[in-house]
C-alpha cells in the first residue's frame, strides 16, 4: 500500500471510529505487535478497537474495498500465533464487546459478546448453579470469541468436551460486511454444520461477534486424587489403566518433576517434591459416586506403581491442587529466562514412549524440557526451556519444537490440540495434511472470503509455502519466516 | 497401528473398494451422470427425493481399528451399525449418541441394514443427545472421496485436535451432498453401569418445565419422553447416581425400559405408525408448547418435538422461526418439496458455494438438501 492509500485508509477508518478506537502511531500500536506467541512480531497498519456491530460491519467492508487484511484478536493469549498482526492490515480487537447479554436459566444457555472472558461467564451464571465447562489455562484472561475461533479446551474436556461441543450459536460477520446467524438456542440448526466448521476456524472465515454458550449444572461434589511416581512411564501407563477400567474423570493431568518443583516453589500447592511425575486425576457426580470412584482410581493407582496417592479432603484443597496445575506455566517463567511451549495430541498408549522420547531429544538439544498436559486426552504440552539472549537457542528450541510434533504425527496424532496452527505450525501442516486436503481447506475459505483478506497466511499454508518448507527441512539451519522481526 | 480385524471383529466383513469408487467418481465427473448415494437404505426417507444413478457403499465396510483404551472406534461407511455396536458391547462401550437405525427390516434387537455411514451422513441422535451429544459431538475424523474424486482424510482418531477446518464435522448431517463417507473416526465412551426410568403423569407444558429445571440440576438424566399425559424420564450413569437421582426425583418405575426407549428411537412406537406427515422440531428446550393443531410428541428435554400434522408448511415454519428453532418435514408429505427449514439467503448462498467448493460437478446426491 502506497502511503497516500495508507493515509487515506486510516482517515476511513478515522471516520468509522471514534479518535480513542482507531490507533495508528507507533506507540500506540506496539501493544499489539504479538500474542502470546512472542517470538513473533510485526506492527499492524492499524488497530480498531470497535464497540457496535455496525462499526465492525464497517470496519470490514472498507477493509473489503480497499483489499486491506483483517487479523481478529481477542484478549490475545494465543500460543500459536493467531493473532499476529500483518504489516499491511487491520487488527480488529474486539476486546470491548464485553457483555453478557442474556443468561437464560431454565434453557441453560448465555448470549454473550465476543470479548466476553471465559472464566466471567461461568461466574456471571454461577447464582444459577450453573457453569460454561471448558476451561483453557487462560481463562482468567482469554475471550469466549477467541476460545471460538481457536476451539480451546482445557483441563476438563476430557468429561465435558471443547469449545465445540458447548457453543450453540455464533454471530458472525462475512469479510463484506453479511451478517450470519449461525445456530442459536435449539441443539442443531438446518443445512450444513457451519458451527462446527466456524469453530477452531482461526479467524479465516468470518468474525465472531455474538456466541451463544450451553450451560452445565454444576456437580454436587468434585474431589482430585493426586497420585506420585518415581517414574514417568509409570505414570503414562496408569492414564490408560483408568480409562479402560470405564471411568471418565472430569479431568486427569499430569506433570513431571521438573514442573511440579517449580510449581512447588511457586505455589506451594502440596506436591510431593520427590517424584518422578504426579497425576491429577477429577472426578465428579453425587457423593457416593464420588466416594467410590476414588476406591476405585486409587486401586488403579496402586497396582500402576503410584508411590504416594491422596484425595483433596474439602473443596479448598481441591482448589489448592488445580491451582499448581494453572500455574504451571508460569511458574516455568521463574526457573527459565523463555519457555516455548508446544501442543500436540497423541493416542494415550503411546504416552510412555513419546515422554520417553522427548527425554532423549531434551539431552541430544541440549535443552530441558517440562511436561505439564491433559493426559487423559493425550494432549501434551512439553515446555521448551531456553534462553533467547543466548545465540542459537531459539532455534534449537523451535527445531527441537519440530521434531516434537514430528513425533506426534508418527504416533497417529496431531500437531495440535488446543493452542491452534496459528503461523506457528504452517510448516507442519504441510506434513499432517497432503496437497489436496490443504487445497480443500483453501476451497473451504474461498466460499467465505473469495479475496483471502481473513487472517491471511495463517492455519493453512500455501502450497507455495510448504515447498519452501520442505526445501528449509533439507537445507536445515534457516530460520522459519525470516521475514519477521524476532525478538 | 491398526488390530488386525480378526482379533476385534471377526463377524463382521473387510472390503476396502475405495479406489472403485473413486474410479466411478472420475468416470462420473465425465459423464456428467449425478449420483445418489445408498448405504443400507434405512434412512432413504429422509432429506428430499433422491435422484440420479445409485451408488452402492456397503460394499465398503469392515472395522479399521477398534482400540478400547483409546476411546475410538475407525469404520468403513459400509459397516453395519449393528455391527459396531455388537463389537464395542463386547468390551463394554458405546455410541453414546444413540443412532437411530431406521431399518425397515430389523426387530430391535437383531442386526439392521442401517451403516456407520447413513448414520453420520444423517447425522442423527437417539434420546441421549442432549444429555451425552450428538453424532457430530462423537465425530473425531473422516475420509472422504470429494466430487472432484480427490480421496481426503481429515480430523484424525484423538480426542483433540483443531489442526485445519473441522470438515469431518461438516460432514456429518450433509447427507452426502460434500463428499461420500469412506472411514469415519469415532469417540465411544463406557457403557453405563445402571439404568432406570421413571414415570410421571404431566401434561406436555409441565412436562416442559419439570424436566428443563431437572436438567439445571446434577441429575444423571439420558432421555426424556413427553407424551402429553405422562412423562419418561431416564436416568444413566453410576449406580450411585441413578439411586440418587430416583431418590431426589420420585415417580415410578418403568420395567423394561430398554424397549422403550429402542422404540422411540427407532420410532417404531404407536406415535410413530401413522401416515400424516411427521415434523420435527429442533427448539430452545424450554419454550412453550406451539399452538400448532395435530399431536405432539416432546424428546430431548423440548428441544426436538414431533409434530403429526397436515398443517401448511409455511404456518409451522413460521411458527419454529419464531421460537428460535426450525423444523423439519421428518417423514410424509411432498418430497420433492421444501424438507428443511429455508435458509437466510446469505446462508443459502455460503452453502451453495460450499457445495461447489467440495462437488463442482453436482453430482453427489444433488437436490437432497436443498434445491440445487
Amino acid at each position: 500500500m502506497s502511503d497516500i492509500d495508507r493515509t487515506a485508509f486510516i482517515a476511513t477508518l478515522n471516520r468509522i471510529l471514534p479518535p480513542h478506537a482507531a490507533l495508528s502511531s507507533t506507540e500506540d500500536l506496539h501493544p499489539y505487535e504479538c500474542d502470546a506467541l512472542s517470538i513473533y512480531r510485526a506492527l499492524p497498519l492499524a488497530v480498531c478497537l470497535p464497540e457496535t456491530i455496525d462499526q465492525v460491519r464497517e470496519i470490514l467492508r472498507a477493509c473489503h474495498q480497499a483489499k486491506v487484511p483483517v487479523v481478529a484478536r481477542g484478549a490475545g493469549t494465543g500460543l500459536s500465533g493467531g493473532a499476529l498482526p500483518l504489516t499491511d492490515g487491520v487488527v480488529l480487537s474486539l476486546a470491548k464487546f464485553m457483555r453478557v447479554l442474556e443468561i437464560d436459566p431454565l434453557n441453560r444457555t448465555a448470549r454473550v459478546q465476543p470479548g466476553v472472558r471465559n472464566l466471567a461467564i461461568s461466574q456471571a451464571v454461577a447464582p444459577y448453579g450453573l457453569y460454561y465447562a471448558p476451561d483453557p489455562s487462560s481463562q482468567i484472561a482469554c475471550t469466549i470469541g477467541g476460545n471460538v475461533a481457536e476451539n480451546s479446551g482445557g483441563v476438563h474436556c476430557l468429561k465435558y468436551g471443547l469449545t465445540v461441543h458447548n457453543v450453540l450459536g455464533l454471530k458472525v460477520l462475512t469479510i463484506d460486511g453479511e451478517l450470519l446467524e449461525i445456530g442459536g438456542g435449539a441443539l442443531d440448526s438446518s443445512g450444513y454444520d457451519l458451527l462446527a466448521l466456524m469453530t477452531g476456524s482461526e479467524g479465516l472465515l468470518g468474525l465472531i461477534v455474538e456466541v451463544t454458550v450451553k450451560l452445565l449444572p454444576k456437580p454436587e461434589l468434585a474431589q482430585v486424587v493426586l497420585a506420585a511416581f518415581d517414574d514417568v512411564g509409570k505414570a503414562g501407563k496408569a492414564v490408560g489403566d483408568i480409562i479402560a477400567a470405564g471411568i471418565i474423570p472430569a479431568g486427569l493431568e499430569m506433570m513431571d518433576g521438573l514442573t511440579l518443583r517449580a510449581v512447588e516453589d511457586f505455589i506451594h500447592a502440596g506436591y510431593p517434591m520427590n517424584a518422578a511425575a504426579i497425576l491429577l486425576c477429577e472426578l465428579d457426580g453425587v457423593a457416593e459416586e464420588v466416594s467410590e470412584q476414588i476406591v476405585r482410581v486409587s486401586e488403579i493407582l496402586k497396582q500402576a506403581g503410584a508411590i504416594e496417592i491422596r484425595a483433596s479432603r474439602d473443596e479448598q484443597e481441591r482448589v489448592k491442587l488445580w491451582a499448581g496445575r494453572k500455574a504451571a506455566f508460569p511458574a516455568m517463567g521463574r526457573i527459565s529466562p523463555d519457555y516455548y511451549c508446544m501442543d500436540g495430541t497423541i493416542p494415550r498408549k503411546h504416552l510412555p514412549a513419546v515422554l520417553q522420547r522427548i527425554g532423549e531429544l531434551s539431552a541430544e538439544y541440549k535443552l530441558p524440557v517440562a511436561n505439564v498436559f491433559h493426559a487423559g486426552d493425550g494432549n501434551l504440552h512439553p515446555l521448551i526451556l531456553y534462553d533467547a539472549n543466548t545465540p542459537g537457542e531459539l532455534q534449537r528450541t523451535e527445531e527441537f519444537g519440530v521434531k516434537i510434533l514430528e513425533l506426534c504425527l508418527e504416533k497417529g496424532g496431531t500437531i495440535t490440540g488446543e493452542h491452534g496452527v496459528g503461523i506457528e505450525k504452517l510448516g507442519q501442516m504441510c506434513t499432517q495434511f497432503s496437497a489436496t486436503e490443504l487445497s480443500q481447506f483453501h476451497a473451504v475459505k474461498h466460499a467465505f472470503d473469495p479475496l483471502a483478506l481473513l487472517n491471511p497466511g495463517k492455519a493453512v499454508p500455501t502450497l507455495k509455502r510448504c515447498a519452501e518448507f520442505g526445501a528449509m527441512h533439507v537445507h536445515g539451519g534457516k530460520i522459519a519466516f525470516p521475514e519477521l522481526e524476532r525478538f | 497401528m491398526a488390530t488386525p480385524l480378526s482379533n476385534i471383529a471377526p463377524h463382521t466383513a473387510d472390503r476396502d473398494i475405495s479406489t472403485t469408487l473413486q474410479s466411478k467418481i472420475l468416470a462420473c465427473i465425465d459423464s456428467h451422470t449425478p449420483l445418489q448415494i445408498v448405504g443400507g437404505n434405512s434412512k432413504s426417507f429422509y432429506g428430499r427425493a433422491a435422484q440420479g444413478e445409485h451408488l452402492s457403499v456397503t460394499e465398503h465396510c469392515g472395522i479399521v481399528s477398534y482400540e478400547p483404551t483409546e476411546l475410538v472406534i475407525t469404520a468403513r461407511a459400509g459397516t453395519r451399525l449393528s455391527d459396531i455396536e455388537k463389537v464395542l458391547a463386547e468390551r463394554g462401550q458405546m455410541l453414546a449418541f444413540e443412532p437411530p437405525h431406521f431399518s425397515n427390516t430389523a426387530t430391535l434387537d437383531t442386526a439392521s441394514q442401517s451403516t456407520l455411514g447413513g448414520a453420520i451422513a444423517t447425522g442423527l441422535s437417539g434420546p441421549s443427545r442432549p444429555y451425552l451429544g450428538s453424532a457430530r459431538d462423537f465425530v473425531l475424523g473422516a475420509k472422504v472421496l470429494t466430487g472432484k474424486g480427490e480421496i481426503l482424510k481429515f480430523g484424525g482418531q484423538v480426542m483433540k485436535n483443531v489442526a485445519g477446518f473441522d470438515v469431518a464435522r461438516l460432514m456429518t448431517g450433509s447427507l452426502g451432498t460434500l463428499g461420500i463417507l469412506l472411514e469415519i473416526s469415532l469417540k465411544v465412551l463406557p457403557r453405563h453401569e445402571a439404568e432406570q426410568t421413571l414415570i410421571f403423569e404431566r401434561n406436555t407444558q409441565d412436562a416442559i418445565l419439570q424436566i428443563n429445571k431437572w436438567a439445571g440440576q446434577a441429575l444423571p438424566l439420558s432421555g426424556t419422553i413427553g407424551d402429553g399425559q405422562k412423562l419418561y424420564v431416564r436416568l444413566s450413569g453410576s449406580a450411585a447416581a441413578v439411586r440418587e437421582g430416583v431418590k431426589k426425583m420420585g415417580g415410578d418405575l418403568l420395567n423394561d425400559d430398554a424397549t422403550f426407549w429402542a422404540s422411540m428411537r427407532e420410532q417404531r412406537a404407536a406415535f410413530f405408525q401413522d401416515d400424516t406427515p411427521l415434523w420435527r422440531f429442533s427448539l430452545p428446550a424450554a419454550c412453550a408448547p406451539l399452538d400448532l393443531k395435530g399431536e405432539w410428541l416432546i424428546e430431548w428435554g423440548g428441544a426436538q418435538r414431533w409434530l403429526k400434522t397436515s398443517a401448511d408448511s409455511k404456518d409451522i415454519r413460521e411458527h419454529a422461526a419464531r421460537m428460535g428453532g426450525h423444523a423439519t418435514l421428518f417423514r410424509g408429505g411432498d418430497r420433492q418439496g421444501e424438507i428443511f427449514h429455508p435458509l437466510s439467503s446469505a446462508l443459502a448462498a455460503l452453502h451453495q458455494k460450499l457445495k461447489t467448493a467440495f462437488d463442482p460437478h453436482g453430482i453427489l446426491n444433488p437436490g437432497r438438501m436443498f434445491v440445487d
